[in-house]
């Protein structure tokens, strides 16, 4: 394998990665705690709102969402780059 | 069939069903007592972190937690399941690509250097003692509540069971035997929760029930919301902490979660790269199943007391239960200690509500209360008593005992194989004895297996003054020293073992300073600095959301010393150039 291939995987890894965390860290610190009080008064539900959803539930489900995501698309990149396991 | 003998038949059940499995997953190699051969399906390594990870906190308190702090127990639900995507995203695949067995091996040779290695063993063997010692309490507690013998027996009793197939099997048998106690333990949590979902909104499924209706029309959160603001309770679903040390909190127990080694070294036992990141995924897939139905069971679990104390108009002289008429779960539940009355107006009722509130003193004054009436209501009994509140048959309530034990022994075998593959691997065989053969380092794994459940039992017996904060204290440890430096070690090629080195001294020691100045020094009563209210706290961040901090300063202090010192070996870059690749894997774990 040469240098150029290995940088632009590392590269296409922390892309994606990078997302991930981004919604991971918008989901619990965003929805279910600092934006709860706004989410709440606009999205009523349950007789509390989203943003105490988020907080006891929703934020759970995404987290398994995004590993989801990022094991399919690891393994991908891992085929596209050639550095996947036989 | 009464009770005691329904539970000894379940608890008897289940440890057959443990020893069995022993027995059959005996560890002939090092490399199956410390890594299950690495042939683990990565569903079932889920299964087993699972069970691992969950302890009998998460079983027994967290519910109770959350009943009593609502909203605000969210950093609990998120943070302890947040966690699992950066081990996923960041730590698992190169962990398990770097192909050896402990935390302490990667750090010894990412940075090149023994001192790093026995550094991580100080911080792996401090965080995950301070965490056993509060599982072999917990224990003894269920042991002695469920089996109806003393502390000291249920404690013996439950360190046999640990030594013997732990000992016998290693990761191996471990592995398996989380499997069985995962099944065991969520089978206890699951139906009672939708039992009490069911009789209180209609729905099976409590993730659902927890956001719908109850009879009557009116949403179980608002219905909950008004009993308790009757009393003199703040809401349920308000937020009653600061904003910033909840973010801080949240922050610090994923970390901390990503950090705590004896769940890190689970990822060591499946075959591929690929199995690791799916793994880390599965565990939390059956983490979720309790975590997500944890808080229908707070919810629930509160209202049904209040309900059940409270059972007319608040103000009224028949809207208080009368004493003598008691249901029997509420008499089960006095003669453990863990419920207590008190008729502080000798009315003959209970009268439960906020009397720390002092708006709402005045009107409970003018209706002839006297204050709280439930002098101790223990967190404890949220989740243990809900079968009986909610009137299930007796094979529940056993098969709740026996999913309580399997959630502090599963917990504790997993700590025990972190703390003993430390030892044997990293500083016998790899520091002190490098000469010992593979058959005899077996031997001393097992030893120190033996010598970490007596030094366990000891201090379960005996416990130390500060075992009620440990649990803290773990995960400000594994947060501001352990996943740091797994993060540099895979994330910066230009890291280097004094940046590293000094980055987990500061973050250990900021991170020990700041709790110890608010808890007292070693937590010696009378030694702290100052009173340990939010008031004081450094911009509101309490000692046990610290671990944030301490990662930070962990990350700047590395930084700073790297450029100070001499840069990194070309063959060390090349390694995690190595790691950061799938490919190989296979390769990299013989040796």
């Amino acid at each position: 394998m040469s240098d150029h291939d290995g940088s632009g995987y590392w590269a296409a890894n922390i892309r994606l990665v990078t997302w991930l965390l981004v919604i991971w860290a918008v989901c619990s610190y965003g929805f279910g705690i600092l934006l709860r009080p706004a989410l709440d008064a606009m999205v009523p539900f349950g007789g509390v709102g989203l943003g105490f959803w988020f907080a006891q539930q929703g934020s759970i489900f995404v987290f398994l969402a995004i590993i989801a995501i990022y094991t399919k698309k690891m393994a991908q990149i891992d085929e596209d780059f050639g550095v996947h396991e036989d | 069939m009464d009770l005691t003998t329904l539970t000894y038949i379940f608890v008897g059940g289940s440890f057959a069903l443990y020893f069995g499995i022993a027995i059959w997953a005996k560890a002939g190699s090092t490399g199956e007592f410390y890594a299950a051969g690495r042939g683990v399906h990565p569903v079932a390594n889920g299964m087993a972190t699972a069970a691992d990870w969950m302890s009998a906190a998460s079983f027994i308190s967290m519910a109770g937690l959350i009943a009593f702090k609502g909203y605000d127990a969210s950093i609990f639900l998120m943070g302890w399941t947040g966690g699992y995507v950066l081990l996923a995203l960041l730590l698992a695949p190169y962990l398990r690509k770097f192909g050896k067995f402990t935390v302490p091996e990667f750090v010894g040779d990412r940075f090149y250097s023994s001192t790093a290695r026995v550094t991580a063993v100080v911080c792996l063997i401090v965080a995950s003692i301070t965490y056993v010692i509060g599982q072999v309490k917990g224990i003894g507690v269920a042991f002695g509540r469920f089996l109806e013998v003393d502390y000291a027996t249920g404690l013996v009793i439950g360190m046999v069971t640990v030594a013997f197939y732990a000992v016998l099997g290693g990761m191996k048998g471990v592995t398996y035997t989380q499997i069985a106690q995962y099944c065991v333990l969520i089978c206890a949590y699951t139906v009672p929760a939708i039992f009490i979902s069911l009789n209180l909104t209609g729905s099976p499924l409590p993730q659902i029930g927890l956001f719908s209706e109850t009879e009557g029309g009116i949403a179980m959160l608002t219905k909950l919301d008004m009993v308790i603001t009757d009393l003199g309770f703040k809401e349920y679903t308000a937020q009653k902490g600061g904003m910033m040390n909840m973010l801080f909190y949240t922050f610090s127990l994923m970390i901390g979660t990503a950090g705590l080694p004896h769940v890190i070294i689970r990822f060591f036992t499946v075959p591929k790269v690929r199995d690791a990141r799916a793994s880390a995924g599965w565990a939390l897939v059956f983490i979720a199943i309790l975590y997500t139905t944890a808080p229908a069971v707070g919810a629930m679990a509160r209202l049904n007391l209040m309900n059940a104390i409270q059972t007319g108009e608040v103000g009224t002289v028949e809207g208080n239960l009368k004493y003598e008429e008691r249901p029997q779960w509420f008499k089960n539940w006095e003669a453990t200690g863990l419920l207590k009355f008190e008729d502080k107006n000798g009315d003959g009722r209970i009268q439960y509500y906020n009397d720390k509130n002092k708006d709402f003193a005045a009107k409970a004054a003018a209706w002839g209360w006297k204050g709280n009436e439930m002098v101790k209501v223990d967190r404890d009994i949220m989740v243990l008593a809900n079968p009986e509140v909610a009137q299930l048959p007796n094979w529940v309530i056993a098969l709740v005992a026996a999913g309580g034990l399997a959630a502090a022994l599963s917990t504790a075998a997993g700590l025990l194989l972190a703390i003993s593959s430390a030892v044997s691997h990293d500083l016998l065989k790899s520091t002190f004895m490098p000469e010992i053969s593979e058959k005899q380092e077996l031997m001393y794994a097992r030893l120190s297996m033996i010598g970490a459940i007596i030094l366990a039992g000891y201090f379960g017996l005996n416990p130390p003054g500060f075992a009620a904060q440990t649990v803290a204290l773990a995960f400000g440890l594994a947060a501001s020293s352990i996943f740091p430096v797994l993060m540099m070690g895979i994330f910066s090629k230009k890291m280097n073992s004094t940046g590293a080195i000094a980055g987990m001294a500061a973050g250990i020691g900021s991170t020990l300073l700041y709790i110890f100045s608010y808890k007292g020094f070693f937590f010696v009563k009378g030694t702290e600095l100052m009173a340990n209210t939010p008031a004081n706290h450094l911009f509101g961040i309490s000692p046990e959301a610290f671990g944030t901090v301490g990662a930070i300063i962990n990350f700047a202090v590395a930084f700073i010393v790297m450029n100070m010192s001499a840069p990194v070996p070309a063959e060390i870059e090349a390694m995690v150039e190595d790691i950061r690749i799938p490919k190989g894997a296979g390769a990299a774990q013989d040796h």
